[in-house]
């Protein structure tokens, strides 16, 4: 195991604030502001399509909500990475809404009618999502010099786990055969992780950034950018709770479930008593 | 996790006035009006709605998928239920 470094040099949060929730208070305007309480809600509600859609295989939500707190169910690992700075809310935009969307176009046409269903609604919410992120972008890159080295140094931290989020290499990838078979997955994570390269390149080259890949090339023959070697070894750290942010992200996730643990009951006290008056 | 669930229910959405309500998805609520809010908060975020029904998922009674043929087999060998049924000869206009 990686030996855990401090708080100050991985840039985590505390523990009472989500990585991107911490930004919210530090919008640089009203606007920007604005903008970010919607995308943040839009992905509450991502969570809630998802979780009513897994509920129709018969868990309830009760006992997913518990494996998510007690470590049992993964989430994208892409969560466990923190957001240094207000350029990371645009390349959180960009890079991880834009891998999301990649990945989540196929799903809408995926065998299993509530997850498509889901996919569908969210699908046309991402998209915002994205250009909000390349929005806050192309005015950094149109700014001073020190936020356009905001700019870059963001895409520099956020380009290869973005590339991480498409699943590992189709060799290597245990889920990838079942998730076929079953018409869930109807492309390689390998063939998505190709089709986001080739269509962000260009948008970096936009933007006037230089994608963090010095074997990063394309390949005239093939049409297709060919890539360098991604780290796989920090995809699994990751995935193993080891990654930048694990803990705190875990840590903030209960201390939200245990802090909401009055609302639920006063919630559920309320409905009882006027339950219990209608019927009188 | 020994707090008890709160009630499924599902959420229907006219998306304008003239259109049936049509079936969204479902959202978890202590009570109705819960339910309400938390299906315009959750399926109109955009404006796809001018109405809204929720209902409690265990109040619909549902067909079963596994008896679908015999369920529907009344109307199977009707097809002079159809239009299509009756050829009407030639000559005949607006009918």
């Amino acid at each position: 195991m990686r030996k855990r470094k401090s708080r100050r040099k991985t840039g985590c949060p505390r523990p009472t604030a989500a990585p991107e929730g911490n930004w919210l208070t530090r919008a640089p305007t009203l606007k920007r502001k604005a903008i970010l309480l919607a995308k943040i809600q839009d992905e509450a509600g991502h969570g809630l399509y998802l979780y009513s859609a897994a509920e129709t295989l018969g868990v309830s939500r009760n006992q997913m909500v518990a494996d998510l707190l007690n470590g049992k169910a993964k989430y994208s690992s892409i969560f466990n990475y923190p957001a240094t700075t207000w350029a990371d809310i645009g390349a959180i935009g960009w890079l991880v809404d834009g891998a999301a969307i990649m990945n989540q176009i196929p799903l809408c046409r995926c065998s299993y009618g509530p997850y498509s269903r889901a996919m569908i609604r969210i699908c046309k919410e991402e998209s915002f999502h994205q250009r909000q992120g390349f929005d806050i972008l192309v005015t950094l890159c149109n700014g001073t010099d020190e936020q356009k080295a905001m700019a870059q140094d963001a895409l520099n931290r956020w380009w290869w786990p973005s590339l991480m989020m498409f699943g590992p290499g189709d060799k290597d990838s245990k889920h990838s055969a079942q998730s076929m078979a079953w018409k869930i997955k109807r492309f390689s994570n390998d063939e998505l992780r190709q089709k986001f390269i080739d269509v962000t390149v260009p948008q970096a080259e936009f933007l006037g950034l230089k994608v963090p890949d010095d074997d990063l090339e394309f390949d005239e023959s093939t049409g297709h950018y060919r890539h360098g070697e991604i780290d796989w070894q920090e995809f699994v750290d990751v995935l193993a709770g080891n990654g930048p942010c694990n803990r705190q992200r875990m840590a903030k996730r209960r201390k939200a479930h245990d802090d909401g643990a009055w609302v639920r009951e006063a919630a559920r006290a309320y409905a009882e008593k006027h339950a219990a008056k209608d019927a009188a | 996790m020994s707090e008890k669930e709160w009630p499924l229910y599902e959420v229907f959405i006219r998306s304008k006035s003239g259109l049936s309500h049509r079936h969204a998805g479902s959202i978890h609520a202590a009570d109705d009006q819960m339910a309400l809010d938390a299906a315009r908060d959750t399926y109109t975020r955009r404006s796809e709605g001018v109405s809204i029904w929720v209902v409690k998922s265990s109040q619909i009674v549902a067909s079963d998928p596994a008896e679908t043929a015999a369920f529907f087999e009344p109307a199977e060998d009707k097809i002079y239920r159809h239009p299509t049924f009756y050829d009407m000869p030639d000559g005949v206009e607006n009918l």
